[in-house]
């Protein structure tokens, strides 16, 4: 598919060694990258798939390496995502499945991150409940720290895998509009996304029912709507995000059914973007609540898609910040 | 019987009378004996001299709502430890919250604690008593008892109580005995599980939010329950602009209603929790500049009656963790009067305003015979350089916590000697 090359500071070549070192310690949120340092990641990112698409899936690069992923909170893909990337780079990776086991015993994130320092990690991926979390963990570790999702902050990954997943069925970003339709108030995925194609100067839409609108959402998105057929209106982009069920039956909408109806993307609120609109979903899905099966099974669904580009992406933050890591 | 003091070459600031003129005062037994404003007073014969060089001469502060951990978290905090940071800060007298393990809810212990501070603090330490019992909001507590015990006034502390009819017994009962209720004003229901400021900053961190009206609409009951009543009503803390509008509009009809407000929402605003930065996540929350700048003109007309350092010692242990997942509050005693002098120095505030919001209001509102420097009052008085440039440092600290939203501030304004009931407890050494 053609690439946009416009912006590019490099040539993916497959190898590490080829890219400027990159500048950052650790990777905690999407806004302390410069433009420069997204397109240079989505450039890694991409020169990591045929690793994986290849028969021998290795590339060992962290070679020697520890990859600790410490998950507080229950996640299959994005902590399988994680694994597999470290392992296809010959990473040694241990999963470390913490839920709020350690809280009840009294012990503090702060003193989690001690402990696990004293093991000499080289890269720690966390995911927690709380946002903020990682960050405060960052500070008291050693070694590389990546955010796999902390809160209703920031999950920067997902909106590296979502760019490069547009890249590539877009041929480019930049000038593109792209509608983040659902759960705004309470998803990290809309943030980081918000962020990353801002910076990309895409054409950000939010759409939600007002109540999962967060305070001033209107300063980081473009537009900002209420209405679906409105706000589909010729994007180039449809993202759905998963509505959280506890949300549901009449906490803050009244019903699934009413939710669908109205804020559920099935064919003839699609009809509304562009002709060849790529639909995508951070998963997992809710089919029948925010998504209609046919359209999540459906010719433009690209959400698959995303999940392959999961583990490039992660395979490239890895590379790029484990060189930083070492010289720390 | 202590030696008579005489603090001449000062700078007498009592916003009491609105003096800000040279003098000198004369101290016996404890109580102060001669104000000479202009004029030389006498020396009489074996008395300490103290020749204040030209600093300010001003009542000592009276802290409306401080936390301590004594009784149940001494850890956190003690008398003696709080006494010692009010020395230090200049504050002679604090009104303790009734939040302790027990709570301050029965008369005994009242008593205990006015005789435990004697023993042990360096500075006034006046107990308010739990409006309900166990601050549980459900039933009342005894009023009358609890005032003969000496219980300075009636709160419920950090807690609000949400039951309106319950509110309105209460205001009812409290007028017999003239007794103020302290309010903190908080919707539980709208406050939810936020833990900042509702808005951009909110969103951006990925942060529940806590809207202005989480204290607006209770204290706009709160206000109108208070002119049904009768009784004297004090918002604990207020935060924001709808709040300046509610009460300014209250006082108009009404002039036994007061408003404090914490330190923290004067100088401080929602962006200062930068990173996740826990020790400024506080209840009531760090507000918008815009609400900071409201607050400071409330100051300044008179609309918020008082200043306090809303005190909150916490351990390291549930401050260190998450901003949502940390514990509300930040110490304050030491750094109230330099924290309150930067509206002076940014010439937002004139400093007579800003101390009468340290002492005679509270005085006022509590129906204390110190806060003023007069003939006959209390010798609760401090000495302080208006200039002195000091920077907040975790080793400097006395009390027990060292959760200070001010850590590494710079800051003009320290307090030189603080006098309490005519006994230096407190001299500043370089």
């Amino acid at each position: 598919m053609a690439q946009d090359r416009a912006s590019k500071t490099s040539t993916p070549v497959g190898s590490s060694g080829d890219f400027p070192p990159f500048n950052q310690r650790h990777l905690l949120s999407i806004a302390d990258l410069k433009q420069h340092e997204i397109v240079d990641l989505l450039d890694r990112a991409e020169a990591m798939v045929p690793v994986s698409r290849q028969e021998r899936k290795s590339h060992p690069t962290l070679s020697g390496k520890t990859q600790i992923n410490l998950f507080f909170e229950p996640s299959t893909r994005t902590q399988g995502s994680f694994e597999i990337a470290g392992k296809r780079l010959g990473a040694l990776v241990m999963n470390m499945s913490v839920k709020s086991s350690s809280v009840s015993k009294g012990e503090t994130l702060v003193d989690t991150a001690a402990t696990l320092n004293a093991m000499r990690p080289d890269v720690i991926v966390v995911r927690h409940s709380a946002a903020g979390a990682v960050e405060l963990l960052s500070q008291k570790v050693g070694c590389a720290v990546i955010n796999a999702g902390d809160g209703a902050h920031e999950h920067p990954t997902q909106a590296l895998l979502d760019a490069l997943t547009i890249r590539n069925h877009k041929g480019r970003i930049s000038g593109l509009t792209v509608a983040i339709c659902g759960d705004i108030a309470n998803s990290r995925v809309v943030r980081s996304n918000l962020l990353l194609l801002g910076a990309l100067n895409v054409r950000t839409r939010v759409i939600a029912p007002r109540n999962l609108l967060p305070s001033g959402i209107e300063h980081l998105a473009t537009e900002v709507f209420t209405d679906m057929r409105e706000g589909l209106k010729d994007v180039d982009v449809v993202m759905m995000l998963r509505l959280q069920h506890e949300r549901a039956n009449g906490r803050m909408i009244p019903s699934v059914r009413e939710y669908y109806r109205f804020y559920g993307l099935d064919a003839e609120k699609l009809a509304f973007a562009k002709p060849d609109a790529i639909v995508m979903h951070p998963g997992p899905m809710n089919r029948g609540v925010e998504i209609d099966p046919a359209i999540a099974d459906g010719p433009a669904s690209v959400i698959t898609d995303q999940v392959e580009m999961g583990v490039a992406v992660r395979m490239a933050v890895l590379d790029a910040l484990l060189p930083a890591g070492d010289s720390a | 019987m202590t030696r008579p003091l005489l603090i001449e070459n000062a700078r007498i600031v009592d916003p009491a009378t609105g003096t800000d003129a040279k003098g000198a005062v004369l101290i016996e037994n404890g109580i102060i004996a001669e104000v000479a404003i202009g004029a030389p007073i006498g020396v009489p014969e074996g008395a300490e001299v103290i020749n204040a060089k030209g600093l300010i001469l001003s009542p000592g502060l009276i802290d409306m709502r401080v936390f301590t951990g004594e009784p149940g978290k001494e850890y956190r905090e003690t008398l003696q430890s709080a006494g010692e940071a009010a020395a230090a800060g200049g504050v002679t007298s604090f009104v303790m919250m009734p939040d302790t393990t027990p709570v301050v809810d029965d008369g005994a212990l009242v008593d205990f604690l006015i005789r435990r501070a004697k023993a042990t603090s360096k500075v006034n330490v006046l107990p308010a008593a739990a409006i309900t019992k166990g601050l549980a909001g459900q039933e009342m507590t005894e009023f009358g008892l609890l005032q003969e015990a000496g219980a300075v006034c009636l709160t419920d502390g950090r807690h609000s109580i949400q039951s309106t009819s319950l509110l309105r017994t209460v205001m009812s009962y409290a007028a017999n005995y003239g007794m103020t209720v302290v309010h903190h004003v908080s919707d539980k229901s709208l406050t939810g599980d936020g833990v900042m400021n509702d808005g951009l900053f909110a969103t951006i961190l990925g942060l529940k939010g806590i809207p202005r009206e989480a204290e607006t609409i209770p204290l706009a009951r709160d206000l109108q329950l208070a002119a049904l009543t009768g009784t004297k009503y004090h918002a604990a803390q207020i935060s924001c602009a709808g709040s300046v509008e509610l009460m300014a509009a209250a006082k108009k009809r009404n002039k036994s209603v007061t408003a404090g407000i914490s330190i923290n929402n004067l100088a401080l605003n929602e962006n200062d929790i930068g990173r996740y930065r826990s020790f400024f996540k506080l209840s009531t929350p760090l507000r918008s500049e815009d609400d900071r700048q409201a607050v400071i003109e409330g100051l300044r007309n008179g609309t918020i009656d008082t200043i306090h350092s809303d005190h909150d010692p916490q351990d390291t242990e549930v401050k260190r963790q998450p901003f949502a997942e940390a514990s509300d509050g930040a110490i304050g005693l030491e750094t109230l009067l330099a924290a309150a002098l930067r509206l002076v120095h940014s010439g937002d505030v004139d400093l007579l305003t800003v101390l009468r919001a340290m002492t005679i209001r509270p005085a006022e509102i509590l129906g204390l015979a110190s806060g003023r420097i007069a003939k006959g009052a209390p010798a609760d008085l401090i000495l302080f350089d208006l200039d002195y440039p000091w920077q907040v440092s975790e080793k400097d600290i006395r009390s027990r916590s060292r959760n200070t939203s001010f850590e590494g501030a710079r800051l003009a304004g320290k307090v030189m000697r603080t006098i309490v009931g005519g006994v230096t407890v407190h001299t500043h050494e370089d």
